[in-house]
């Protein structure tokens, strides 16, 4: 479904990423693991076409879509929901929604859409007219995720979802992601959390220092010595 | 007399307002400060008093076919130059609608010359009592008249879909994108609608202002003070701080004499700034 092949990325000429490869097939839950700093979000911005890869080639379901700005990216079904959250914050958790589904007109169908995310994160309707800056921590990064389910993607990119959460709903979160997941979204998961995110994933990658260094299910990579050693403190 | 001063400068204020209200949209969008939007109301009147020339229009009737022109020569303008330099250096960002505003006004003493020329026979005029005090017919429409455009801007951006967009883009430009929020696109409905606004308020004027090529510079200034008043990136305050210019500028210009009533202004202005360094309601852009 996706496929990124070999590039490299940076900002203002210094390298963040090399020569970097990877694959999403349909249905599956690939996850990017690695170190503060190693370029996991780097992959993430040049995948939704936030950063200009410098060279390689990105395609999405057979289309090449590494020269496309964001917002055409968007419309082909793949939906980046970054690090940090980035909800409007003066803005309702309505609107955030509705801003969500932006590349579609049809009122029915954004009606469609409302209802599945309340139904997935039954806090965003109790607080529907609410400020998104007013909620919590982790309630904004329901409201993050849900808006972009609100795009109906096919991919979906999480970047850190669990950043900053606390260890309860931390596991709502994952329990979410494996709901959308059930859905048939495909789902590309970055996470520090190596531990949770190599339990939920089918694949998975490890990036150190701009490059991917080991890759594998995430049964293999829970195994490898490299991984227990450098993420898991074991 | 002071009551008489206070509505003056209210009415004053509110077609301030809406010059102001466009270029607070335009530096909330886009993070951009417009110095030429003086030179967007003076070609605004310029338009209003050649279509009155030419085709009998009155200015105030003309006025929503005026601010729709602007708002096609904004966008026009926003493709042209000002999103060409959007991802420039900070000068480049800072002096190009600078530039921009030294080119139409000199266009305009070119093409028109530097004579003063008035609307002749506009429609409203004369002066009305309401009680104790008298109001010029042509202000109080031109003020209610922006105060009906300022609405109608309002609600555009706070209700429908494109005008979301455009606050999704003030508040968070990043994020904006990943909705599929077109930026470039959308910029450019903003900038055009900042100068619709322009283009509205200098047709108001028209009506009952003398106009040459320089004359959108003093209101451009004070529409910088006033955003600058209300708080960077606050239309609502932007608003509010140009009816209190014009109170000042009005009542002020009165008590010091009308040749300082600027300087009074611009000393409001720098005590609110060293007060509230944010202006009254103001969030500023990040
Ligand atoms: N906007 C930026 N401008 C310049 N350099 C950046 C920018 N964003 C990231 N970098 C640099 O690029 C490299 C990779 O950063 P990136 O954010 O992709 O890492 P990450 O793996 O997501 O880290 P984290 O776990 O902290 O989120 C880092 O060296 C970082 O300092
Ligand atoms: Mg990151």
């Amino acid at each position: 479904m996706l496929n990124v092949s070999s590039i490299s990325a940076g900002y203002s000429g210094v390298p963040a990423l090399t020569d970097v490869s990877l694959h999403i097939n349909s249905g599956e839950i690939v996850t990017i693991v690695g170190s503060n700093g190693a370029g996991k979000s780097t992959i993430a911005r040049t995948i939704s076409g936030l950063v200009k890869p410098t060279s390689g080639t990105i395609t999405f379901n057979g289309e090449r879509i590494d020269q496309l700005p964001p917002h055409e990216i968007v419309a082909r079904g793949l939906v980046h929901v970054p690090e940090g959250r980035h909800v409007f914050s003066k803005l309702t958790v309505t609107e955030n929604l509705r801003l969500g589904a932006y590349t579609t007109d049809s009122e029915t169908e954004i009606e469609r859409r409302l209802e599945r995310v309340y139904e997935l994160f039954p806090i965003l309707k109790e607080r529907a007219r609410q400020t998104a800056g007013s909620m919590s921590g982790g309630q904004q990064q329901m409201l993050a995720l849900g808006r972009g389910l609100m795009a109906d993607p096919k991919l979906l990119i999480l970047d850190e979802p669990s950043l900053g959460l606390m260890p309860k709903l931390v596991e709502e979160l994952f329990d979410a992601i494996r709901a959308i997941s059930k859905t048939g979204v495909t789902i590309l998961l970055i996470e520090q959390r190596v531990l949770e995110a190599l339990e939920l994933c089918h694949r998975g990658y490890v990036l150190q220092n701009g490059r991917i260094v080991t890759e594998g299910t995430g049964a293999e990579l829970m195994d490898s010595e490299m991984v227990r050693k450098a993420y898991l403190g074991m | 007399m002071y009551l008489q001063l206070t509505v003056g400068g209210l009415l004053l204020g509110c077609v301030y307002g809406l010059v102001a209200m466009g270029l607070s949209l335009i530096y909330g969008v886009m993070g951009i400060v417009n110095f030429a939007h003086g030179a967007f109301v003076m070609l605004a009147m310029y338009a209003s008093f050649w279509l009155n020339r030419f085709l009998g229009l009155d200015p105030v009737l003309s006025s929503p076919l005026i601010a729709l022109l602007m708002f096609g020569f904004g966008v026009l303008m926003y493709h042209a130059v000002i999103g060409k330099v959007l991802e420039g250096p900070f000068l480049a960002r800072l002096l190009v609608t600078f530039g921009l505003s030294i080119f139409l006004i000199n266009s305009a003493q070119f093409l028109w010359s530097p004579d003063y020329r008035m609307v002749e026979n506009p429609m409203f005029r004369g002066i009305i009592m309401l009680g104790p005090v008298f109001i010029e017919r042509p202000k109080l429409v031109a003020s209610i008249g922006s105060l009906i455009v300022a609405g109608l801007i309002y609600w555009f951006v706070r209700k429908t879909k494109t005008g979301l967009a455009i606050q999704a883009i003030s508040l968070d430009r990043m994020a904006a994108s990943l909705m599929g929020i077109n930026i470039e696109r959308l910029n450019g409905y903003a900038f055009g609608l900042g100068c619709a606004c322009a283009g509205a308020a200098g047709a108001f004027l028209a009506e009952f202002y003398y106009i040459f090529p320089d004359v959108g510079t003093m209101f451009g200034l004070v529409a910088l003070v006033a955003v600058a008043l209300g708080g960077f990136g606050s239309t609502e305050g932007a608003l509010i701080g140009a009816i209190l210019i014009g109170i000042i500028e009005t009542v002020g210009g009165f008590i010091v004499g009308s040749e300082f009533k600027y300087a009074l202004v611009f000393l409001a202005y720098l005590v609110i700034v060293i007060l509230r360094p944010r202006g009254l309601m103001g969030w500023g852009a990040d």
